[in-house]
């Protein structure tokens, strides 16, 4: 390494003492509630320098929680973080940042517009005397960086917006090693490489590691892990229930951590009346998405989607709702082949679908219950291009009550809900189009256990009517206490179709996973 | 939502009634209801062209292009005018606003099938749209002299003792109700400018809603376009130059937010009538158009400063609801 007058550079120190043995990040007791949903409950985790650990854990288990936390987002309500022996706050992501903590995530944050080297030094460029930038010495420092991180090609003046995901992920790892982070977090970092590129960020992993960095590697896919990681912590609904070294322990075994779980509650008891086909999907496929998805759903059925995050069930769905078009296959619903074009196309055929992120696809803030509500069926509820607010109250009354919604008014703004009601008034406002096929996207994510049971029990009267329910969800216990049959998904692909008769966790975790049976 | 909005309106309101009393305080006449009524007929074309940039806004989009297309509406309808003055003026209004339309379908396809942002495209066709009444006009001018006075009359006849002008302006602000308030189009306008995501999934072509906002927009300045002219009896290349600052101008201090989504016909009407009222008033208690200009932009910035606390105020009540529930 040049010598070098600036402060602002690399520091690489000496090997610590006892390397691999004494933990350099500790967490303990960690506890995060947001209102009506608690998402770490006293959870432990320790990352030792020179090592990978693996953070395991179904949707839900607290993951990016303690992402967050762990790089200032989130302020914690009880627990220590420590740094090297040393307790600390973590109140801004800056102060994370001074602590060398640094995330690499799916999608890079960084800054697409500016070069390589002004992302790798952004906030700690180094200055010339007059304290501007000094361009010279920042290309020159960047390009020691890169060349020390295996990654000569990258041209430090390139800007960034030009490179592919793979050489950002480099770049975001050359920030780090520009700061000395010790503790770098990547959550996800495959989920959008090619086979080579994954290959590109294992050798830059294990140079992390012999750089002595701390890694935490947060995935879904358990070859990665074996294959990078040496020590794993597993979390289950925002608990740590179990850590360990990975050459200690079989994939089996970790899959039981993940999914055994006690049932927070009990899922309504009900008789399937199941009926003729009603939905009949065949070869559908995305050019990128997903390939020759076919499958059945008949009356009075409620058909479980389970698969890891990315396998590509929210855009089947939203492909069968005409939200997105596919390249080839066929729909067919009640014997008659549809092609929707659109989502009112879908809708007014009788499909609809409950998008996942409720605030963002499902609710209209700032708009009250009733228009919320009336929005996909303004067609019904008006008369000769003219809207009737008395039919609009009308059909808001029937469906939101059905749903035991409970607001002061319907005028009221649909904002002013608690999460809960806020999914029912979703949930009513597709009810309210009359539908045949109700497609149902992670119905009960992030809400209350008692709008959970509410929303179950209005799934099990629905398909009791004679609708039929095709449930997308990565909530075993909701898959398993809910479905009628269960279909798998994985990367983009059905991978196995189970009757839910004796069916368990462990098999449909191990299909969606990938894990041959031992 | 509402009730806030009403509020809102009856905020402005308070705030045109203290002006005119101020300024009758100088000049005692302004607050007959005769001079009132003057005013609202100056102020008609304003009103109607905020409506229509209201429309847009909505939908979280802008339309530069309106004064522009009102200048060059307004010429095309003159020059037939001059040409051949037998063309009877329903026809011509009937042209005015066919021209506008076909202005608005141009701003609204680049907006909808090239997904251009709004205020490219329309800062290039304010541009365009002027340029072509250049091109049309050679640069000369339409004078009242070569106008027939048909042309220049039909908005003066006086109906129950009201001009036309006003009457046009009472049925645009009632249509403009009954669309934003009665019909799943108005309602698409303000669910797309909420929560265009969530609009897809509903149903709505977030694309296809744009560019009727356009189409209205367009239509709108094509009818002032007619207006405009005769009221003023002067066609140039130069007419309403710089108006679409007006035009936005009166929405943002009608309470319509530049975030789409939020905004009423009376709001609108009220912002349109405070430009009208401080233009008109403050020339007869000798207040230099200097001043006139910082009170309008004082009060742009005074009407976002309150439409934003309302905002952060209503953010205060959800989190006060949503603990209660």
């Amino acid at each position: 390494m040049l010598a070098d007058p600036h402060p602002a550079r690399i520091v690489r120190d000496p090997p610590r003492e006892g390397e691999g043995k004494t933990p350099l990040l500790t967490l303990s007791g960690i506890s995060k509630s947001f209102p009506g949903v608690r998402a770490l409950h006293d959870v432990a985790l320790s990352l030792y320098p020179g090592q990978v650990t693996a953070l395991i854990g179904e949707n839900g288990a607290g993951k990016s929680t303690l992402v967050k936390i762990l790089t200032g987002i989130y302020q914690p309500d009880a627990g220590e973080i420590n740094v090297a022996g040393a307790a600390v706050n973590l109140p801004t992501a800056h102060a994370a940042f001074e602590r060398g903590i640094t995330a690499i995530h799916q999608e890079t944050v960084l800054f697409d517009e500016l070069s390589v080297a002004e992302n790798i030094f952004l906030g700690h460029a180094p200055k010339t005397r007059f304290g501007t930038i000094d361009w010279g010495t920042m290309r020159s420092q960047a390009r020691e960086v890169l060349d020390a991180m295996g990654a000569a090609h990258i041209d430090p003046d390139t800007r960034l917006k030009d490179l592919g995901i793979a050489n950002k992920h480099l770049v975001a790892v050359g920030r780090a090693m520009s700061i000395d982070a010790r503790i770098v977090i990547m959550d996800e970092p495959t989920a959008a490489l090619s086979a080579k590129e994954i290959e590109e960020l294992f050798l830059l992993i294990e140079f992390l590691k012999g750089d002595g960095k701390a890694v935490l590697f947060i995935s879904h896919k358990f070859d990665e892990i074996y294959r990078i990681a040496d020590r794993y912590t597993v979390f289950r609904d925002g608990e740590m229930v179990g850590e360990g070294l990975l050459k200690d322990t079989s994939q089996g075994d970790i899959v039981k951590l993940m999914v055994g779980r006690s049932v927070d509650h009990i899922f309504p008891q009900r008789e399937a009346h199941i009926g003729a086909p009603v939905l009949k999907i065949s070869g559908l496929s995305h050019p990128t998405e997903f390939d020759d998805i076919g499958f059945e759903l008949r009356k009075g059925e409620i058909l479980g989607f389970y698969g890891l995050v990315g396998a590509g069930r929210s855009e089947v769905m939203q492909a069968i709702a005409g939200i997105t078009r596919t390249s080839r296959g066929s729909i067919t619903l009640e014997g008659e082949a549809i092609a929707p074009r659109s989502a009112a196309d879908s809708i007014e055929k009788g499909i609809v679908y409950v998008p996942e992120e409720r605030g963002k696809q499902g609710v209209v803030i700032g708009m009250p219950i009733f228009q919320n509500v009336s929005l996909p069926s303004l067609k019904r509820t008006s008369k000769s291009g003219l809207l009737r607010l008395a039919e609009e109250f009308a059909l808001a009354r029937k469906y939101t009550e059905r749903l035991d919604l409970r607001a002061a008014s319907l005028s009221q703004d649909v904002g002013t809900l608690s999460g809960g009601n806020q999914q029912k008034v979703v949930i009513a406002k597709w009810l309210a189009t009359a539908p045949k096929v109700i497609i149902l996207d992670e119905p009960t994510k992030g809400i209350d256990i008692g709008s959970k049971a509410a929303v179950h029990g209005f799934m099990a009267e629905l398909v009791a009517q004679g609708l039929s329910v095709i449930m997308v969800s990565s909530e075993l216990p909701e898959i398993l206490g809910m479905s009628d049959r269960v279909v798998v998904m994985r990367e983009g692909r059905i991978v196995a179709v189970h009757e839910n008769k004796g069916l368990d966790a462990e098999t449909l975790v191990r299909t969606a996973a990938g894990i041959v049976a031992q | 939502m509402n009730a806030l909005l009403k509020n809102r309106e009856i905020w402005l309101l308070a705030a045109i009634l203290l002006l005119i009393g101020l300024i009758s305080t100088r000049y005692g006449a302004f607050a007959s209801p005769r001079n009132l009524a003057n005013v609202f007929n100056d102020t008609s074309i304003l009103m109607i062209l905020a409506l229509g940039q209201m429309v847009v806004i909505l939908t979280r989009s802008i339309d530069l292009s309106m004064a522009s297309n009102l200048a060059f509406t307004g010429m095309v309808v003159a020059m037939i005018n001059a040409a051949y003055p037998a063309v009877p003026v329903p026809l011509l209004m009937l042209i005015a606003a066919g021209v506008g339309l076909a202005l608005g379908v141009f701003n609204g396809a680049l907006v909808w099938k090239l997904g251009i942002p709004s205020i490219v495209v329309t800062l290039g066709t304010l541009t365009i749209y002027r340029g072509a009444t250049f091109v049309i006009s050679g640069g000369a001018w339409v004078n009242a002299d070569k106008m027939s006075p048909a042309f220049i009359g039909l908005q003066r006849m006086q109906m129950l003792g009201i001009p036309l002008l006003s009457w046009i302006a009472l049925a645009v602000i009632a249509s403009f109700f009954v669309l934003l308030t009665r019909t799943p189009l108005g309602r698409s306008f303000y669910a797309i400018g909420v929560n265009p995501t969530a609009s897809v999934y509903a149903g709505i072509d977030v694309g296809r809603t744009k560019f009727v906002a356009f189409c209205i927009s367009g239509l709108v300045a094509g009818i002032c376009g007619y207006l405009w002219v005769s009221r003023y009896v002067i066609a140039s290349v130069e007419i309403a130059n710089g108006y679409e600052l007006n035009i936005i101008a009166a929405c943002v201090i009608g309470g319509i937010s530049i975030a789409g989504g939020i905004g009423s016909v009376g709001g609108a009407v009220l912002g349109a009538l405070f430009l009208g009222i401080i233009s008109s008033a403050l020339p007869l208690i000798n207040i230099s158009p200097f001043w006139q200009m910082a009170i309008s932009g004082s009060a742009i910035i005074l009407a976002v400063v309150l439409n934003a606390r309302g905002e952060r105020r209503q953010g205060r009540i959800i989190l006060k609801k949503a603990e209660a529930i």
